[in-house]
């Protein structure tokens, strides 16, 4: 497996300010690879220290095997997909999407047919003559993937790239963004705050927090066995329980965690579990959530729409397979 | 409960009408938005259109009007001759002096300003905007007269260029310069030169505004796109920067261009006395009493403006506004 990204103690300061502190990373060759995080984590400047846009503080990086520190951004063949996109307002979206060749000094007949490919593989032919003033966002979005396809990126970097579109473009969006990658074997380095978009789409995801990495793994590994307690709340909003409570189900005094569909309700009267209030419920469509009170304890528990569900401040009783409750690396 | 409290008399749905000639007056305003658009543009339309419009009318229409030779009188009867006075090799010469000292004038004003504004819309942030804006607004606050007057004394013989290229040993290069023909003189305070430096520190605020602010409206992330996309930092200028400010350097353009068309003052003052347009205007109409000259004179600079804008706009400098 060739690496095409290798971060090594790397970190990023703006003055007080740790952005990227002493991050390991290693991005393989061919790989779709997630950056998650909440806003202010990181993630972005880690991003545009691939991009070349900031430099490291401390530490090195290197673009498959050759080190990129104090090479500027024209000199790395990687591309971003910028948050906003970023197309020149002055150029028609054709204009755009061969600027990268017009640089390179790729004559103009060419170029215009390169960018015409481009643009037929993110599925609008035909659409060179207009200004990205005239088109709709998803399809801004589209010219400006285009736009940096074009240059065959050894790395296509993509900030937050669906942020701005609607649910049904974003889903839509994902799925070709992901066969899109597959198709060309690009690497793709994605930043998103968003956890399914990060989990449906990343081969392998990175948690971000306070400009360190949390945890490095496949979207299942994240998902199922998050190793702190911030992974596991931000990722899908597990159920976090504190030592105490484990013990008494594990015996083992440790942080774990738990997924609001590994929890059963079942009324108060019968069997054993833990007693809880229901204190509210959120209808979600496929499935509604549960917010119940366990003797103070706020937990979360998902269920198949249609279920008989009790009356809100009904006394409950949860159970759990204890399979289910995964135990952490934080510690106690 | 407060909210309970004061809901102890019900409110009604709808409110009355404010009393009194305002309460009447905002009414109408908001069911009729175009009759307050109406009150707010008639006054300023009103000038525009009697004064600024009506007095270029009657100048337009002087420019058509001929002087008789001997009486000095205005023949008010139709005729071209004025303007094919204006070809005649001496006007010729005024006409070609002044556009080619507003061009250059221009340039150079384009090309300082370029990197101030480029500065102040990039880098500078709170304490260093202020002193931006400070020290680009600061000369303008000051008389225009007064200004011109101090130019001339830096420039003078005795002035403190002089010394100061004395003491840096560079004085070779000043007397070098003068002693060329059109740009030189016996100093810089009666030279070309010294025009074209006067006019370009006087303009230069106008031109350093617009740019900044055309700067402004370029989101930082273009230039990096440009730079991701393999663009050196000179081929960014060239392709994203320049294209994207130049609406801004072409609306700082029409200022330097057309008050350096305009001005009789400066060149009065500083330089040869070689006359421009605005000399000629102001002698045609005052000593001279060649008021239709003087129109003549005057539409020049329009007409020139006129092409000015009208190439500006085919070369696509207001695309992306």
């Amino acid at each position: 497996m060739t690496s095409a990204v290798s971060f090594q103690k790397v970190s990023r300061h703006f003055g007080s300010v740790r952005a990227v502190d002493m991050v390991d990373l290693d991005i393989v060759s061919g790989e779709f690879f997630a950056m998650l995080g909440p806003s202010g984590s990181g993630k972005t400047t880690c991003l545009r220290l691939i991009a070349g846009f900031e430099q490291p503080t401390s530490g090195s990086i290197s673009i498959f095997g050759e080190r990129a520190e104090g090479v500027p951004p024209y000199r790395r063949n990687v591309n971003t997909v910028f948050q906003d996109y970023a197309l020149f307002p002055h150029l028609n979206v054709l204009d755009n999407v061969a600027y990268g060749l017009m640089v390179k000094g790729v004559g103009k007949p060419e170029r215009q047919k390169a960018a015409e490919e481009a643009l037929s593989l993110v599925r609008l032919p035909g659409y060179g003559a207009r200004r990205p003033g005239q088109l709709s966002g998803g399809q801004r979005q589209r010219v400006a993937l285009a736009r940096a396809l074009v240059n065959q990126p050894k790395v296509l970097l993509l900030d937050e790239p669906l942020g701005a579109l609607d649910l049904k473009l974003r889903e839509n969006m994902q799925e070709e963004l992901k066969s899109l990658q597959k198709a060309l074997g690009i690497t793709f380095v994605f930043v998103t705050h968003d956890q399914g978009e990060a989990l449906s789409m990343a081969d392998r995801v990175a948690v971000f927090n306070d400009g360190k990495v949390m945890q490095i793994g496949t979207p299942e590994d994240i998902y199922q066995r998050p190793k702190t307690r911030f992974v596991a709340d931000f990722v899908g909003s597990s159920n976090v329980l504190p030592p105490e409570f484990v013990q008494r189900y594990s015996g083992q005094h440790r942080w774990a965690s738990l997924r609001p569909e590994s929890i059963r309700i079942g009324r108060a009267a019968k069997g054993d579990g833990v007693a809880a209030r229901l204190v509210s419920t959120n209808y979600l469509g496929a499935t509604t959530r549960l917010a119940l009170d366990a003797d103070g304890l706020r937990l979360h528990a998902i269920v198949p729409a249609g279920a008989t569900l009790p009356k809100e401040g009904e006394a409950v009783v949860l159970t759990f397979n204890r399979e289910h409750l995964h135990l952490m690396d934080e510690p106690a | 409960m407060t909210l309970t409290a004061t809901q102890a008399k019900p409110a009604p749905a709808l409110l009355p009408r404010a009393g009194g000639v305002r309460g009447a007056l905002s009414d109408l305003f908001w069911r009729r938005p175009k009759l307050l658009l109406l009150l707010m543009l008639l006054p300023p339309v009103l000038w525009l259109g009697i004064v600024y419009v009506g007095s270029l009318l009657a100048l337009l229409l002087q420019s058509f009007f001929s002087i008789d030779e001997f009486s000095g009188l205005i023949n008010r009867q139709f005729t071209l001759k004025t303007y094919g006075d204006l070809l005649q090799a001496a006007n010729l010469d005024i006409i070609l002096r002044t556009v080619t000292m507003a061009a250059l004038v221009t340039l150079a004003s384009a090309i300082i300003a370029f990197p101030i504004a480029y500065y102040a819309a990039r880098y500078a942030r709170g304490r260093w905007k202020a002193l931006f804006y400070l020290g680009v607004m600061l000369p303008l606050w000051s008389s225009y007269l007064v200004k011109i007057y101090a130019w001339k004394l830096i420039l003078a013989k005795e002035g403190i260029l002089t010394w100061l290229l004395a003491k840096l040993h560079l004085l070779w290069l000043l007397d070098g310069w003068l002693s060329l023909p059109i740009v030189g003189g016996n100093s810089l305070s009666v030279s070309s030169t010294g025009t074209f430096i006067v006019f370009v520190y006087v303009w230069l605020p106008f031109m350093i505004l617009p740019v900044q602010a055309a700067l402004e409206r370029v989101p930082g992330n273009l230039v990096e796109a440009s730079s991701d996309l393999g663009a050196s930092p000179g081929q960014t200028f060239r392709n994203v920067l320049f294209p994207l400010a130049l609406p801004g350097i072409v609306a700082g353009s029409i200022f330097t261009f057309s008050l350096t068309l305009g001005d009789y003052i400066i060149p009065q003052i500083i330089g040869t006395s070689r006359l421009f347009i605005g000399q000629a205007v102001y002698s045609q109409q005052g000593t001279a009493g060649n008021i239709p000259l003087a129109a003549a004179f005057t539409v020049v600079p329009i007409v020139i403006m006129g092409f000015y804008l009208w190439g500006a706009k085919r070369m696509g400098a207001f695309d992306a506004l």
